[in-house]
């Protein structure tokens, strides 16, 4: 164990050897082989931030779809992420992980409500790694901790992650605030489109893909915000003028209280629910407002509809019919005669359940 | 110009009238010899007389001017409105008609003067000159005053931006450089001989560093830099500032430098210095005031961001104390902890949280979470006294209920009126489990689960502390199995009001739920499915203090996997 080879070729520096030793491991719940796998990859030539990038994110990456694919429970996905969590704390402590630090300083947090932590974890050691000084300040940070920090310490650039777009209105307070303080802002994680575009309506200086495309613009510097700009939140998105999101938003739980109500006056079947059953449809409808809302945030109809989308397979199967989502749209747009936008929104959502092809979730057992 | 209605220019009427004109009028003729001038004339050109050649007595913008004038003249007049049949002969027609000539300005000593002309019939021409210097001066002024403002403006914007002294100043540098001079540099109050400094030159990158520097190697700046008593800005001759003061990146030699003091509010706020090249005009009066002004400005940010700072750093400091402690694995038991303010700034609360590892192996740990009366900093400042008054008991840990009556006759002999709920719990780890000592004072009694996601509510109750005299408490064991977890929680968890119908309660049986998916997780993963659960169900509303703690029993292999592997590989 003790002996350290290096560039020996062959197989032990394919990172993917250890990444599905540490997959298995992870399913076990296994932390000891956990970390074996990761530290005897280390041993035998891969890097630090190899180790980080192309073993441990991708078997995290894996314990998400196998979540969503129903093929992990919870408990098993905390599991394997605490020991995630553990494996590169262990990392850092490791002598390949130590590093002098020789850029600036640089400052990760998730936005608030955001509770998945790993990918900016993963992120912080990345740079850490490069030479940059990093304050990670985990998951669900307040925005106004946030701006304190950034006051504090004057850091050259604080990234914000998300991973779930209806945090996108919180992360566009955080990225505002950041803004005015005179710190560039990089933005990161799904929550901001494939493309990124969503970080860029926000205002963010810039977005990025992966942990390597940060490590890049960092060293490329961010421009920082033109202090003497009297930039108003507003100008990023006009279109909140129509105050549509605010009400929305503000009487979220009444829509979802009368949405339920109406629901069961239209479809019987509801009538006879368990509290369980009628506590998942009313879950339901919440989300359902909240990407409304969220949608109405953006002015973008495709963050409506992917997300009616895969609500539609979800129900499909559970065995619960889509129509139910038709009438739901029905219900909810008889409420917001006045919300034009907010309509045209649901009638998108309509067509979207439509032409769902109803793709079933994958199913047990089988590897995606 | 308006064409003017006039006789003939050689009527000696209207020659007489120009006598008394109130303007200055100067007759010359086509060669430029002056033929008349009125007083008023005299009065500006003292030395000019009739007979005088223009270009000998005028200044050159005027000569200058008659002269193009004349040649026009000669060869046709284009601007002339009246020349349509009569090319050949341009003046022969023209001659009965005198007509305005066109315009010309420029400065006659320390006035500025518009020279209007009017051709007369022979080729003269006579110059008509209209003082406008209050009225250029006043536009001038405008101007400027419309650009200062507007820059100081921009400038309080920017300064007013961030509360971070650093960033502070590298915003006054840049904004200095760019509008006030070629180069700024600000050295602020230092420690002993090492002073901050930040510079910039134009439109580049700011620069900061340390210099170690004796501040009366440079006329005015030990006492600009002392802030009181207060001292103007000032001149001083640029071969007398240092080396260390002038950038590198600056082009040329340094033609002009002004010192100036930032005001600190109370405290010594710096110094502002602004350098010009030798190539540029040197400061005026009027760029000093401006300077000062901006200085005013940025001193106050400053000041205000150097106050910040000295704030919070006193906060953090104290808050240190009062912020929940990180947890982790004691003497081979799991202790994790999470815990959220109720106010969305706030970092402590009424809620808190300890762990006081035991001593040795087979000792055991005090895990105390409780909750005091009231939410915020007051709050915070009694649960502090709560946490010191038990690690002075911690010898006392193996009775709980007496440890309970010391803590409680404590609180009853403060002057806080409040009282708190607690509860507490002492863990040793054993073979294959580990024992619990559970012991709640009037707080909600901890939730286990089991290894088959069973979930128990320990058998525990007692009064809370600090209002009765004499309080009561129940102490029960609990043995918790590998994978398995104790829950401590306050009742902001159960209490928070949320839900996808916006005013439920969590509620018991939501927590239980919760807990009973979280059998074989560790106890970090336990605590962060509990906050999760919990703070998605609050969503943007409001919510109380809420703290978890949850204390596992892990494989036992686990927690040496970890410290093995790490160890084994630093000896290498």
């Amino acid at each position: 164990m003790t002996v350290r080879t290096t560039q020996r070729p062959g197989p032990d520096l394919d990172p993917g050897v250890y990444r599905d030793q540490l997959w298995a491991a992870l399913r076990e719940g296994d932390e000891y082989a956990a970390a074996s796998a990761v530290f005897e990859g280390l041993e035998n030539g891969l890097g630090a931030e190899q180790i980080l990038l192309e073993v441990i994110a991708p078997a995290q990456g894996r314990v998400g779809e196998e979540w969503a694919a129903n093929r992990m429970t919870v408990a098993d996905e905390h599991v394997a992420t605490a020991i995630n969590e553990r494996v590169i704390a262990a990392l850092a402590h490791h002598p390949a992980g130590r590093v002098r630090p020789e850029h600036g300083r640089i400052t990760v947090a998730c936005v608030e409500g955001e509770w998945h932590s790993l990918p900016a974890r993963l992120l912080s050691e990345v740079l850490r790694l490069r030479g940059w000084r990093v304050d990670f300040l985990g998951a669900h940070v307040p925005t106004p901790h946030l701006i304190a920090h950034l006051h504090r310490t004057g850091p050259e650039a604080v990234l914000l992650s998300a991973s779930i777009p209806t945090h996108l209105p919180t992360a566009h307070a955080a990225i505002t605030a950041a803004l005015a303080a005179g710190v560039p802002v990089l933005a990161g994680g799904a929550a901001f489109g494939p493309d990124g575009r969503y970080a860029r309506s926000l205002g963010a200086t810039e977005w990025a893909g992966d942990a390597r495309a940060v490590a890049r613009l960092l060293l490329e510097g961010l421009p920082r915000p033109d202090p003497t700009a009297m930039h108003l939140p507003i100008e990023d998105l006009p279109h909140l003028a129509d105050q549509e999101y605010t009400m929305i938003a503000r009487t979220r739980a009444e829509l979802v209280r009368a949405t339920l109500t109406g629901l069961e006056e239209r479809f019987p079947p509801m009538r006879e629910y368990t509290a369980r059953q009628r506590r998942h449809t009313a879950e339901d409808i919440a989300h359902i407002v909240e990407y409304l809302s969220t949608a109405l945030y953006m002015d973008d109809v495709r963050l409506f509809t992917t997300f009616i989308s895969w609500t539609g397979e979800i129900l499909t199967a559970r065995e619960v019919p889509t129509h139910t989502l038709g009438l739901t749209f029905d219900v909810l747009g008889a409420q917001l005669k006045d919300f034009p936008r907010a309509r045209a929104l649901l009638d998108q959502g309509r067509a979207a359940v439509t032409d769902s092809p109803h793709t079933p979730i994958p199913g047990n057992g089988k590897p995606a | 110009m308006d064409t003017t209605k006039t006789s003939p220019a050689g009527s000696l009427e209207l020659r007489t009238s120009w006598a008394s004109a109130p303007y200055p009028v100067v007759l010359a003729d086509r060669s430029g010899t002056v033929v008349e001038l009125n007083t008023a004339a005299s009065a500006v050109f003292s030395a000019l007389s009739p007979g005088d050649r223009l270009s000998d007595r005028v200044p050159e913008w005027l000569s200058e001017a008659h002269r193009r004038l004349s040649a026009d003249d000669t060869v046709g007049a284009p601007e002339a409105p009246d020349t349509s049949d009569a090319a050949a002969e341009p003046t022969g027609r023209r001659a009965e008609e005198p007509r305005a000539a066109g315009s010309s300005s420029g400065q006659v000593g320390d006035r500025s003067y518009e020279a209007h002309a009017t051709r007369g019939s022979d080729g003269d021409v006579v110059w008509w000159l209209v003082d406008d210097t209050d009225r250029r001066l006043a536009e001038e002024a405008l101007h400027g005053e419309r650009q200062r403002t507007s820059f100081l403006a921009e400038a309080s914007n920017a300064l007013l931006s961030s509360l971070n002294v650093n960033r502070c100043m590298e915003v006054t540098a840049q904004l200095a450089a760019t509008h006030l001079a070629d180069a700024a540099v600000i050295i602020a109050p230092g420690k002993g001989r090492r002073h901050p400094m930040t510079s910039c030159v134009g439109s580049g990158e700011v620069v900061r560093s340390i210099v170690d520097i004796d501040t009366t190697s440079m006329p005015g700046l030990a006492e600009a830099l002392q802030g009181f008593p207060p001292v103007p800005s000032r001149w001083i001759d640029p071969a007398s500032a240092p080396e260390w003061v002038v950038p590198e990146e600056m082009d040329g030699a340094v033609g002009s430098v002004v010192i100036t003091p930032l005001p600190g509010h109370g405290t010594p706020g710096g110094v502002l210095v602004l350098l010009r090249t030798s190539g540029r005009t040197a400061f005026s009066e009027d760029a000093e005031v401006f300077a000062r002004l901006f200085a005013a400005r940025a001193g106050a940010a400053l000041a205000a961001a150097r106050m910040y700072a000295e704030q919070s750093s006193i906060t953090t400091t104290l808050m240190r104390e009062l912020l929940p402690p990180t947890l982790h694995q004691v003497n081979g038991v799991e202790f994790a902890g999470g815990y959220r303010a109720s106010g969305q700034s706030d970092r402590v609360g009424g809620d808190f949280y300890d762990v006081h590892p035991g001593a040795g192996e087979d000792q055991e740990s005090l895990a105390v979470l409780g909750d005091v009366c009231g939410k915020g900093l007051e709050a915070a400042v009694l649960t502090g006294k709560i946490r010191n008054t038990l690690h002075a008991l911690l010898p006392l840990a193996d009775d709980h209920a007496r440890m309970l009556r010391l803590l409680n006759t404590a609180l009853l002999n403060s002057h806080h009126t409040r009282f708190a709920t607690l509860v507490l719990a002492s863990a040793s780890r054993r073979e294959d489990h580990t024992r619990l000592r559970v012991t709640s004072a009037g707080h909600p009694a901890p939730l286990v689960v089991r290894r088959d996601g069973t979930v128990e509510e320990a058998e525990t109750s007692g009064s809370l502390v600090g209002v009765l005299r004499s309080i009561k408490s129940t102490t029960t064991t609990i043995d918790l199995g590998v994978g398995e977890s104790c829950l401590l929680f306050t009742d902001g968890i159960t209490e928070a009001r949320g839900g996808p119908l916006g005013d439920e309660m969590f509620g018991d049986s939501r927590l239980r739920e919760a807990l009973s998916e979280c059998a074989g997780m560790p106890a970090e993963a336990v605590v962060e499915r509990v906050q999760m659960l919990a703070a998605d169900w609050v969503g943007r509303g409001r919510h109380d203090d809420m703290a978890v703690v949850a204390i596992t029993t892990p494989r036992p292999d686990v927690f040496s996997a970890l410290t093995r592997g790490a160890t084994g590989r630093r000896r290498a």
